[in-house]
């Protein structure tokens, strides 16, 4: 098949600059680009043309040879144009992933509300229309839930809105990890003629915490302690998520040594907790203190240090 | 499996920060395994769709959520849509043909 013209193509002079090209590409690619137009063989067809002819214009080099008719319109020396292939994955089971964009957390699945078409005329489907009554299996229900960072850590019992009327409580597992779905069997929509009901399917967010980071099941801390206690060491009391524990820190501890908890982190279905690291920052007194910058001025190293020479070019 | 490392990789054009601020938006949900993110296929698609509406399409960052949520809605209906016409498929003829009919007196 002969390329068109790619002037044609993106419907441009064939003196256009740079700029009307680009142009006239996004506004085509804007109609035209297949995750756009889920299930519109024309227009991928058509975004593949206008990719095509915008990969010849958009590089001065080939443009020119094909001004120069060295290349054709199909530029057979030109790798495909790669463009995303994203509803391939969207319109099966993987893009349930992508069901809603809620940040706000709770966000009632509206779209079965079209679905509870299933539930109708089960007093009224009558004689008349065919066949015996179907029984189907209701559909199952998305839900969002956002729970605090300490939350999915330890579990608890949180309530779930489904509906004005209908809430729902819901145990949040130890341990739940940003993303996981919970599915409450039988939950879901009411099944069609006595089938089954759904299930509902709550994908659980998990909320950042202002100081403890998730890292798979270990948590992260970072520690500011006293110049006293990174030099003389001796113990602190540290937050973990299950409460406060003591720790010792050792003699000449610098900001950046990393200390660990084991056990303290999050719990594992069926294996060993998760541990706390505690990475120690060393934390000057606020304020001016004369005492100290006076010991400083006197004070000569035993092992002067230079803590920057890996930095010398 | 794909690591946060190989998706910069296999996006052209892409950089760290700007997939950690998408991942923070929740515009891309890639799992948190030991190691870090763990993306699946549809993520890292997911990605590349997100880095052509960006930069090729030039959609700005203020525009995107709605894009994304509008475009979400849509997968979502086409999904479930296809798990109808499954469902209608695996009807009877009678009712395959009354509903044909029912659909195409409405239209």
């Amino acid at each position: 098949m002969a390329a068109r013209d790619p002037y044609e193509v993106l419907g441009v002079k064939k003196e256009a600059t740079e700029d009307e090209i680009r142009t006239a590409y996004r506004k085509l690619a804007k109609k035209h680009h297949p995750d756009l137009n889920p299930g519109n063989k024309e227009a991928e067809a058509r975004f593949k043309e206008i990719a095509v002819a915008y990969d010849l214009l958009s590089d001065k080099d080939k443009r020119a040879r094909f001004d120069r008719g060295e290349i054709d319109a199909s530029g057979a020396e030109r790798p495909e144009h790669a463009y995303s292939r994203y509803r391939g994955f969207a319109e099966g089971a993987p893009g349930e992933r992508y069901e809603f964009h809620s940040a706000e957390g709770m966000a009632p699945e509206d779209l079965d509300d079209l679905f509870a078409f299933f539930g109708r005329g089960q007093r009224g489907g009558g004689p008349g229309r065919g066949g015996g009554p179907v029984r189907m299996r209701g559909a199952d229900l998305h839900f969002a839930l956002t729970v605090d960072f300490l939350t999915a850590i330890n579990g608890a019992k949180q309530r779930l809105q489904l509906a004005p009327e209908r809430s729902l409580e819901v145990t949040i597992p130890a341990g739940v990890r940003d993303g996981q779905i919970l599915r409450l069997k039988g939950q879901g929509g009411a099944g069609l003629n006595e089938g089954p009901p759904g299930d509902a399917l709550i994908e659980i967010h998990v909320a950042p915490h202002p100081f403890f980071r998730r890292e798979g099941d270990d948590i992260h801390l970072e520690l500011p302690v006293t110049l006293a206690e990174a030099v003389l060491g001796g113990k602190v009391t540290v937050p973990t998520p299950s409460g406060p524990v003591s720790m010792t820190i050792p003699a000449n501890s610098n900001t950046g040594r990393v200390l660990r908890l084991r056990g303290k982190g999050a719990p594992r279905p069926g294996g060993d907790p998760g541990d706390e690291y505690v990475t120690l920052r060393v934390t000057l007194p606020e304020g001016d203190d004369a005492a100290l910058a006076a010991f400083l001025r006197d004070w000569a190293p035993k092992h002067p240090y230079d803590p920057r020479r890996g930095m010398a070019s | 499996m794909i690591s946060f490392e190989a998706v910069i990789r296999l996006v052209v054009g892409l950089n760290e920060a700007e997939l950690r601020h998408w991942i923070a938006e929740r515009w891309v949900r890639p799992e948190s395994g030991a190691e870090g993110y763990v993306f699946a296929e549809v993520d890292v698609a997911r990605v590349q769709l997100i880095h052509e509406l960006r930069y090729e399409l030039a959609i700005d960052e203020e525009a995107m959520p709605v894009v994304l949520q509008l475009l979400d809605q849509v997968y979502a209906l086409r999904r479930r849509l296809r798990v109808a016409l499954d469902a209608i498929d695996a009807q009877p003829d009678e009712i395959r043909a009354a509903i044909r009919a029912r659909c195409g007196a409405e239209d």
